[in-house]
C-alpha cells in the first residue's frame, strides 16, 4: 500500500472497497498527519478525532456486513469552518462565535454524514469569508505548504492548506468571490465553484447570499467530481436552490482524462490577463493554451468589456449584503455579548459594543462599506449602480458563450505573496479576485487547476469558466489540462512541493 | 484625509451598531475614502436602461411541501445562548428609557 495520505480520494475510495485498507487505517494516517504537520500550516481550527474514527469504524463494520455504501464511504473530508456541523464547534474564523456549537447540520454536511464520510475538522479561513490571504482569521493565519512565509489564499486557505500538506485527501470550501479557486491557485490543488445554486446554501454562515456557493476543494480534478457531486443537487431547505439533477461530472472527468478535447470552442477572455499580472503567471497560461490546442480544442479571444467594471461593483455588492447578514450577530441568540462598560445596558448599546469587539478589522470596514452604500442619498449611485453592472457583465458572459463553449484565464494575477504584504493595503488585497469575481456576479461555475510554477517556484493556476448548469465542462477541460501537463512533469504539481518538516 | 471621512465613518458605523475606538475612526476614514473613489467607478458605465440584477440564476414561486418538520432542540439552541433561563433567551433591557 502506498502512503494513505498522499492517495488521491478516488484511490483511496477504491482501496476501500477493495478491502486493501480500512476507514480507521486511512482516517487515523490523515490524523496523525495533522497531528505532525499542522502546528506549522495552521489549516484546522478544531480537529474531530473521535467522531471521525467512530464514523470509520462504522463504515468497516458496514463495509464488512455487505452493505451498500457509498463510493466516498470511508473517505476522509475536512470541512470550512463557515459549514455548521451540529454538536461541532463553527467560528467561521471569528471570535465572535468562539465556541458556538451549532444545533444542526447544513445540508451538504448532512450529505457527508449520509454518505458516511469520516469529518477530520473544521478549517481556518478569513474572518465571515472576507479575505484572499486567510490573514483575517481571528485565529491566526494559516501557511502555504509550499513557503510557510506565504499566504495560502482565502478565504478558503485552511481547506487549500489541508489537501496541499496531506492533512485531507477531500474538502468543503465556499466561494464568494474566488474563495475556492484563488487559494487552489496558490497552493497547487484544485478547486470548483459550481453553478449558483447548484450547491445547497442551508447551513453556511452567510456572507452575501447572492454570490456564496460551496464546492469541492481536492488535488485532482476527479476527486472534485466526485464530492461536487455527492454535495449537490436539489435542496428544499434553500429557495435558491437549483431544482436540477447534477451532471454526470466524473463521467466528465473521465472523459477529460482520456485527453481529446475535439470540438470544445476555449475562449480565451482578453480583459483577463497582460497589465498586473506576473510574466511566469501568463507563461504557465499561455503553455497551457498550446496543450489544450494539442488536445483538440479551438482556441478563440473573446472581450468582455465590462469586467473592467465587476471588481467595483462586488466590492459594492458584497459588503451591502454582508451588513445586512452580519447584523445576527447581536449578542443576543449566540455567540459573544460585551455590555458597555458606562451607560444603561440596551439591547442596542449591549450589540454596539459586542460588535466593536467581536469583529475584526475586516469585517468592520466592509460593514461600515455596506452600510455606507445602502444609507440615504448614496443608494442609488453606489448600490444601484453595482446592480446594474451586474446585468452587464452577465451580458458580456451572454455574448462570450455564443462564440465559446468555456472560458479560460489565469485564476489569480499573482502567485502566493507573503504573510502580511498586503495587510495594511485593502485595495491591493481586493485585486487578488480580480480574475475570480466575475463568475460569482453572473452565477457561473468556475474551476482552478494547478497549472505549473511561476519564476518564483510557487504555484499558479489555470481557471475555466463555463455557462450555468454546464458545471461538466469544467471537468472535462480541466481533467484533460491536467492529465496533459501531469504527462510533462511525470506527476502531480504537488510532488514538486518541498517536504513539510514533520512534528514528533 | 478629511474630517467630513471621520464623521461620516462615525455616522455609518452608529447605523451599523459597532463601537469604533478613536483609532479605528481616523484608520477607517481613510481606507473608506479611498476604497469609495475605487468603486464609485461603477456609476461611469451604466445607463438608465440597463436592469438591476439582484440574483444571478433567478427563480419565482418557490415553495417547499406544507408537511411539519421537528424544529431545533431547544436545549441545544439555548446552550449557546450568551445567557438563557426558564427556555428562553435572556436579554437586556430593549429600550433606552425607564430603566
Amino acid at each position: 500500500m502506498d502512503d494513505l495520505v498522499r492517495m488521491s480520494a478516488t484511490e483511496l475510495a477504491d482501496a476501500l472497497t477493495n478491502g486493501q485498507v480500512s476507514s480507521v487505517e486511512v482516517t487515523q494516517a490523515h490524523l496523525d498527519r495533522i497531528a505532525a504537520v499542522d502546528g506549522a500550516v495552521h489549516a484546522f481550527l478544531h480537529v474531530c478525532d473521535d467522531e471521525a474514527l467512530a464514523t470509520a469504524r462504522e463504515v468497516d463494520r458496514a463495509r464488512s456486513a455487505g452493505e451498500d455504501l457509498h463510493p466516498l464511504a470511508g473517505v476522509p473530508v475536512a470541512v470550512k469552518d463557515v459549514v455548521v456541523t451540529h454538536g461541532v464547534p463553527t467560528t467561521a474564523g471569528s471570535r465572535i462565535l468562539e465556541g458556538w456549537v451549532p444545533p444542526y447540520d447544513a445540508t451538504l454536511v448532512t450529505r457527508i454524514k449520509h454518505a458516511r464520510l469520516p469529518i477530520l475538522g473544521k478549517t481556518n479561513m478569513d474572518e465571515f469569508a472576507m479575505g484572499s490571504s486567510t490573514e483575517h482569521s481571528g485565529y491566526g493565519d494559516t501557511h502555504n505548504p509550499w513557503d510557510l512565509d506565504r499566504i495560502p489564499g482565502g478565504s478558503g486557505g485552511g481547506s487549500a492548506a489541508a489537501v496541499g500538506a496531506y492533512e485531507a485527501p477531500l474538502a468543503i470550501g465556499t466561494d464568494t468571490g474566488g474563495s475556492i479557486r484563488q487559494p487552489a491557485a496558490v497552493t497547487g490543488t484544485v478547486g470548483a465553484k459550481p453553478t449558483y445554486g447548484s450547491v445547497s446554501r442551508y447551513g453556511l454562515i452567510a456572507l452575501a447570499s447572492s454570490l456564496d456557493q460551496a464546492g469541492p476543494v481536492t488535488r485532482t480534478v476527479l476527486d472534485a467530481a466526485w464530492l461536487h457531486e455527492l454535495i449537490g443537487g436539489h435542496d428544499p431547505l434553500d429557495s435558491t436552490s437549483l431544482t436540477d439533477p447534477v451532471p454526470d461530472l466524473v463521467g466528465a472527468a473521465r472523459q477529460g482524462a482520456t485527453g481529446d478535447l475535439s470540438g470544445m470552442r476555449v475562449g480565451v477572455v482578453t480583459e483577463l490577463g497582460g497589465e498586473g499580472y506576473q510574466p511566469g503567471v501568463l507563461a504557465r497560461f499561455s503553455e497551457a493554451l498550446e496543450l489544450l490546442t494539442a488536445a483538440g480544442a479551438e482556441v478563440v479571444e473573446v472581450s468582455c468589456p465590462h469586467f473592467e467594471y465587476a471588481l467595483a461593483a462586488y466590492y459594492l455588492i458584497l459588503p451591502a449584503e454582508a451588513s445586512s447578514n452580519l447584523a445576527r450577530f447581536d449578542g443576543m441568540r449566540y455567540g459573544l455579548r460585551i455590555e458597555p462598560s458606562a451607560g444603561p445596558v440596551t439591547a442596542e448599546r449591549v450589540m454596539a459594543a459586542t460588535r466593536g469587539q467581536g469583529f475584526g478589522d475586516e469585517v468592520k470596514r466592509r460593514i461600515i462599506l455596506g452600510t455606507y452604500a445602502l444609507s440615504a442619498g448614496y443608494y442609488d449611485a453606489y448600490y444601484g449602480s453595482a446592480q446594474q453592472v451586474r446585468t452587464l457583465v452577465q451580458r458580456d458572459f451572454s455574448a462570450a458563450y455564443a462564440k465559446a463553449d468555456v472560458l479560460v484565464s489565469p485564476t489569480a494575477p499573482t502567485t502566493a505573496f507573503r504573510l502580511g504584504e498586503k495587510l495594511d493595503d485593502p485595495m491591493a488585497m481586493y485585486l487578488n479576485d480580480v480574475a475570480t469575481i466575475p463568475a460569482n456576479l453572473a452565477g457561473v461555475p468556475g474551476i482552478s487547476v494547478p497549472a505549473g510554477l511561476g519564476d518564483d517556484g510557487l504555484p499558479v493556476g489555470f481557471q475555466v469558466l463555463a455557462p450555468v448548469r454546464a458545471d461538466d465542462r469544467l471537468y472535462r477541460v480541466g481533467a484533460a489540462l491536467e492529465a496533459a501537463l501531469e504527462s510533462g512533469w511525470g506527476g502531480p504539481l504537488l510532488a514538486q512541493a518541498p517536504e513539510l518538516e514533520v512534528a514528533r | 484625509m478629511s474630517t467630513g471621512w471621520r464623521d461620516e465613518v462615525a455616522r455609518v458605523a452608529a447605523l451599523a451598531r459597532i463601537d469604533l475606538v478613536p483609532d479605528e475612526l481616523d484608520r477607517l476614514a481613510g481606507e473608506l475614502e479611498v476604497i469609495v473613489q475605487a468603486v464609485a467607478k461603477v456609476s461611469q458605465v451604466v445607463t438608465p436602461d440597463v436592469p438591476a440584477t439582484s440574483h444571478p440564476v433567478p427563480l419565482s414561486n418557490v415553495f417547499r411541501l406544507d408537511v411539519p418538520v421537528a424544529p431545533l432542540d431547544r436545549d441545544e439552541v439555548l446552550a449557546g445562548a450568551p445567557e438563557a433561563s426558564e427556555g428562553k433567551f435572556v436579554v437586556p433591557q430593549i429600550l433606552g428609557e425607564d430603566a
